[in-house]
């Protein structure tokens, strides 16, 4: 039982990060029908400025603002300088340039910083408090629930309280008659890129000090977990993003916890392949059928 | 022609290289209502999405309260107070008809008159105000029209160009936009350029009348001059 406790804490803690991840992939799909491969990629550049950023000055919190600023930048960019000129009309082009751009983030990053992985501070003690003796939470877990939870109001609030909230929606599911009634429906998409750069970033942070550290492959198998977060929940649903994130991280964690770590990725390809199979829409999805 | 509203000219358009609309012109005067009128596949609602910039026009002049529309953004056309319902009513069918409303009146710097036009839409339409937080897709295809004009009339615009607002509604909801959209004009001036299949119904409310048939002009009168034209109608009109 205790292991359980410890178990589905560690979970949660570890889905609430796949939950962020998925979340900035169904923000991009939603706003531009992308699934946008070079997400991790993206987070990985914002967290080796993070912590150029802290090394140099010292400061972890310097180090956390800076990169979700190099997020929101990098999705602009991405977006203006190479995703606009994608032609749209097979949903296969903007997958094959986003899986291009991987390759070049990667190779700068390995240029610029190295091909080793280089170990990362947490902000706060990854040890468990001790409740009657049974492990649950650390100081780190509760910053993860802290800061995710703070994604999640804050972009729910964001959608469905302001009025850029409602022209980025409208933007997405009727961009002609958005534009008919003013809205940009361009100037939509750019921030809809910069807002998910920025969650993936985010996402980046909290992951990347609780494995290996920083390498510029560093979220490639954070990508697989939340891509399968993401598709579980439906895609376009940031309810089931959220989830989506959290079945995962819990998979994940009793599985590795119960018969063995090496098992885990075959869990996650398991549950995303019946998923696929039994409600191939995902969980939450609001469309009947998908194109990708 | 000093006073007109708008003022098309010559417009040649389409999609790829095969125009679609050739050599087309018409005047809406301020306050009047003018329906577009021809077959189906004749251009018409080509023609409006023209004249919002959604089609780009190859040659031609659209010239709208004294200034060329020519570069100008489709998203900025409202700003200068035109309205353009779609097609197939255009209400985004996953946000709520609140929603919707609020969507026609975003772009206006004015948010107290933006809030008092909204309140106004709600009186002119009191079964969208029973239905504030239903979803688009919730709702009958009158009730779409309705949503889609209100959503247009919250910009306040001087211009409306609606595109075949009675596909799909039964008769009797037909009329009701029609005598609407009579009354609107004898209240706050707003014109019209009306595209109808429905002729009977469009030249009951509109001043002139303007038929397309495979993209060009072939008939340009006073709506009771077409209606009385026998030829004319069993020629391009189908009545």
């Amino acid at each position: 039982m205790d292991r359980f406790i410890y178990l589905t804490f560690d979970g949660l803690s570890r889905g609430l990060v796949y939950a962020a991840f998925a979340l900035a992939l169904v923000l991009i799909w939603r706003a531009a029908r992308i699934v946008n491969f070079a997400q991790g990629s993206m987070a990985v550049a914002a967290v080796y400025v993070a912590y150029s950023v802290t090394n140099a000055t010292g400061s972890y919190w310097l180090g956390f603002v800076v990169a979700l600023l190099a997020g929101l930048l990098l999705g602009v960019l991405v977006e203006r300088v190479v995703m606009r000129f994608v032609d749209h009309s097979s949903p296969l082009n903007g997958v094959v340039v986003a899986l291009g751009l991987v390759l070049v983030l990667q190779g700068t990053l390995g240029i610029v910083y190295g091909n080793e992985y280089q170990p990362v501070e947490t902000p706060f003690s990854r040890d468990a408090f001790e409740v009657g003796g049974i492990a649950m939470l650390s100081r780190y877990d509760l910053f993860v629930f802290a800061a995710v939870g703070t994604v999640v109001v804050v972009l729910t609030l964001l959608f469905t309280r302001t009025a850029v909230g409602l022209r980025m929606r409208a933007a997405a599911f009727a961009p002609d008659v958005s534009r008919l009634l003013g809205v940009s429906v361009g100037g939509m998409l750019t921030l809809g890129w910069a807002l998910a750069a920025a969650v993936g970033s985010l996402a980046g942070m909290l992951v990347v000090p609780t494995e290996l550290g920083v390498h510029p492959t560093a979220m490639d198998v954070v990508f697989v977990s939340a891509f399968t977060a993401a598709v579980v929940g439906g895609l376009d649903s940031p309810i089931g993003a959220v989830v989506g994130g959290l079945v995962v991280g819990l998979l994940l964690s009793y599985v590795s916890g119960y018969i063995d770590v090496t098992v885990a990725p075959m869990a996650i390809l398991a549950l995303l392949v019946l998923v696929l199979l039994g409600k191939p829409g995902g969980l939450f999805s609001s469309s009947k059928a998908r194109v990708a | 022609m000093t006073g007109a509203l708008l003022q098309v000219d010559g417009l040649t358009a389409g999609y790829g290289a095969a125009p679609v609309l050739h050599d087309v012109g018409l005047t809406v005067q301020p306050g009047e209502i003018v329906a577009v009128l021809g077959a189906n596949g004749a251009g018409k609602t080509t023609l409006l999405r023209t004249l919002s910039g959604l089609v780009r026009s190859s040659r031609g002049r659209v010239v709208f309260d004294g200034a060329d529309l020519a570069g100008t953004k489709v998203e900025h056309l409202v700003r200068r107070g035109i309205a353009h319902v779609p097609e197939g009513r255009g209400v985004v069918t996953e946000l709520t008809v609140d929603e919707n409303l609020r969507l026609g009146g975003l772009w206006r710097r004015d948010r107290a008159d933006a809030r008092k036009a909204l309140d106004e839409v709600y009186e002119l339409f009191p079964s969208l105000a029973q239905r504030r937080g239903f979803a688009g897709h919730q709702l009958s295809g009158g009730e779409r029209q309705m949503l889609a004009l209100g959503r247009a009339l919250v910009g306040r615009p001087r211009l409306l160009l609606l595109d075949e607002p009675s596909l799909g509604l039964a008769p009797k909801v037909t009329g009701q936009i029609m005598a609407l959209l009579r009354d609107l004009r004898e209240r706050t001036g707003l014109a019209v350029l009306l595209v109808e299949q429905n002729v009977r119904s469009a030249l009951s409310i509109a001043d002139e009348g303007v038929v397309l048939a495979l993209g060009r002009v072939v008939a340009r009168n006073r709506a009771s001059v077409l209606r009385d034209d026998a030829d004319l109608r069993h020629a391009y009109l189908g009545f």
